[in-house]
């Protein structure tokens, strides 16, 4: 348990590619923060160098009290979980988890007293001598986390640790790995290129875009407030719309219609999220449908806006559409950006 | 699941008969004519033989001078198998931490490979000729005059060295592409648990490494064994007398030099017990302790 301060902390690779540029942020002693993006964005990197994985090239680092930049990651305090579990195939389940503590010196008795403890708590008591291959997708998960638990890490890193586990699993180590979290009290850091998981389970995210951080910020607010069209367009499934519009005479307009906003006269993005909008005979915007995607409870209305394709989340009431509707936007659930930056207005 | 049947009865066994016919020829054959030979006493210009019953394991069992052979061979398959896989291992983990340049400097690290065996050997004489081997010059250097053929202890030494020195670059290959095969995410998984680097290899490299190092354990023992031949040969430069020489070159020199086929062949039966024990003997002890990924 402990606090991470990280300040302007960067990395470029030795071929000039700068995969993290400086960053500045603090995680709250029992924080689980989310470090999600697109492939490619840094996440991951960035998370490899907290672990100590990757060398840092400028900035500090701080674990606790202690600047960690140039200790090994054995010496770290910190446990990861891998994506591919990276279990050790020699080993049993009980000496996967007793490694890490036997290389610190544990006692045989503490050793086993907290191996069979997480193993309690991960329901493997009945696999402890089974072999890596012996076991599922599943519990191979489980055996990675009670090889991070028994160690009692001042952090705990979590690489995609889900990526590899079916859509119901997933579910339910997501909410496993939440539980275990809090009911631990450790602060982790937890990089996942899915946006749901981030929203599921971050007390706050962290949006990287081409190894910057574009936004932090706490499930909701990311969700309501996104700073850019990229976390808008990143967060949220199907994600927000996105409009060129214009601003004439400080009013913003789409295809002549005025939208009631107002800002600063030039082009505009305007952004609304699929399932504020409504699809009803007194809107104002038409609306072409070219396609319907059942959901069950919803479905998805695709089509165009002003020429520009545009999705709306309607709910389900079996009603027949015709190929050409009216929609309604409620101005405060509209997003302004600027049309050449992105960012939020 | 479902079986492959042959409409033809005879089909399989057509399409099995070309591996049949190999093994029959190349091996069952000459090791059964082997084992009938070696209760003969051939006449050595070729007028019949006679039937001497298990004589010619008893003159082995008995001989003085097969024994000395005998421990020469243990000695030297100990060791060769031992320096070769030993230095192969050094440099394929040090050759997989090379981050710089690191094609280049495996590939000079294989090049030893790409020579044909009977080339090595000769350019392994080569290095302890009497009269150019600059490892010659080197000990004569020291002070020391180093005697290939005609000193014992140098033969060895020299037969060693070359034959050492020919397996490592199989070795190197196999390990390497072992290390390489085992997931890096293991590997760090073993850095965020231990920091001593000798205590990850032993606990975590090597385990994973053992599918690849006992094949090649294997292989090695049966190189020593064996594929030394050449090597001795021309290091004892047809003179076997007073020089070290392995219990399959001696198969040879008895039986071709010394024209005694029946003594060969009860030689070459022991060195095939042999053989035999050992690989069952490796795969019963060795293999319940390996675990393959």
């Amino acid at each position: 348990m402990a606090t991470v301060s990280v300040t302007d902390i960067s990395k470029t690779y030795p071929n000039g590619a700068q995969a993290v540029h400086p960053a500045s942020f603090d995680i709250a002693d029992g924080e689980l923060i989310v470090l999600v993006g697109p492939s490619g964005c840094g996440k991951s990197t960035l998370l490899r160098m907290v672990a100590g994985l990757e060398d840092i090239t400028t900035g500090d680092l701080h674990i606790g009290a202690r600047l960690v930049n140039n200790l090994d990651p054995a010496e770290r305090d910190i446990a990861m979980v891998f994506q591919n579990y990276a279990l050790y195939p020699h080993m049993s389940v009980a000496k996967n988890m007793a490694y890490g503590l036997k290389n610190r010196g544990a006692s045989k008795e503490q050793i086993v007293a907290k191996v069979d403890e997480a193993a309690e708590m991960l329901s493997l008591t009945a696999l402890l001598d089974r072999r890596p291959s012996q076991l599922s997708g599943g519990q191979r998960q489980r055996v990675a986390m009670g090889r991070a638990i028994v160690r009692d890490p001042a952090l705990f890193l979590f690489d995609e640790p889900l990526s590899n586990l079916d859509a119901k699993l997933r579910h339910q180590m997501r909410v496993e790995i939440r539980n275990l979290q809090r009911r631990l009290n450790v602060t982790a850091m937890y990089v996942t290129h899915d946006q749901v998981e981030a929203m599921t389970m971050a007390d706050r995210i962290f949006v990287l875009n081409a190894g910057r951080i574009e936004q932090i910020g706490t499930p909701s607010e990311i969700y309501r407030k996104p700073a850019s069209t990229f976390v808008a367009s990143f967060m949220g499934a199907p994600p927000m719309n996105l409009l060129s519009a214009q601003s004439v005479g400080g009013q913003v307009q789409i295809g002549g219609v005025a939208l009631g906003l107002s800002c600063a006269d030039g082009d505009v993005t305007v952004g609304i999220r699929p399932e504020q909008v409504a699809v009803t005979q007194g809107g104002t915007i038409p609306f072409k449908l070219t396609l319907v995607e059942e959901l069950g409870a919803s479905r998805l209305l695709h089509g165009t806006v002003a020429g520009q394709d545009f999705v709306v989340n309607a709910p389900n009431d079996d009603a027949a559409l015709a190929d050409d509707l009216m929609l309604d936007f409620a101005p405060d659930a509209l997003h302004l950006f600027d049309a050449q930056t992105g960012q939020r207005l | 699941m479902k079986r492959a049947a042959f409409s033809q009865p005879l089909m399989p066994v057509a399409l099995l008969l070309p591996q049949l016919v190999i093994i029959a020829v190349f091996f069952y054959w000459p090791a059964w004519e082997a084992i009938y030979s070696s209760f003969f006493l051939q006449d050595p210009f070729g007028f019949g033989s006679n039937f001497v019953g298990a004589n010619n394991y008893t003159r082995l069992a008995t001989s003085s001078e097969y024994a000395k052979v005998a421990g020469f061979t243990v000695f030297f398959t100990v060791i060769v198998t031992v320096l070769s896989l030993g230095t192969a291992l050094l440099l394929a983990v040090k050759a997989d931490k090379v981050v710089r340049g690191a094609k280049t400097y495996r590939t000079l690290l294989m090049w030893v490979y790409a020579i044909a065996p009977p080339v090595a050997g000769f350019l392994g004489a080569l290095l302890f000729d009497q009269n150019i081997g600059p490892i010659t010059d080197l000990f004569a250097f020291f002070g020391y005059n180093l005697q290939i053929g005609l000193n014992y202890n140098d033969t060895a030494f020299a037969m060693i060295v070359v034959s050492v020195w020919k397996q490592i670059p199989v070795n190197f290959i196999f390990l390497l592409s072992g290390l390489q095969s085992i997931p890096v995410a293991v590997r760090e998984a073993a850095l965020i648990d231990n920091k001593s680097g000798t205590r990850r290899f032993w606990d975590i490299t090597f385990p994973l490494l053992a599918p690849t190092a006992f094949f090649l354990l294997i292989i090695n023992i049966t190189y020593a064994l064996f594929d030394t031949f050449g090597v001795i040969d021309i290091m004892v430069k047809g003179n076997p007398a007073s020089n070290p020489i392995t219990l399959v070159y001696k198969v040879y020199t008895d039986g071709f030099r010394g024209s005694d086929l029946g003594g060969s062949s009860a030689q070459s039966v022991v060195l095939m017990v042999l053989v035999l024990a050992l690989t069952v003997m490796q795969f019963r002890m060795l293999e319940r302790r390996i675990h393959y990924t």
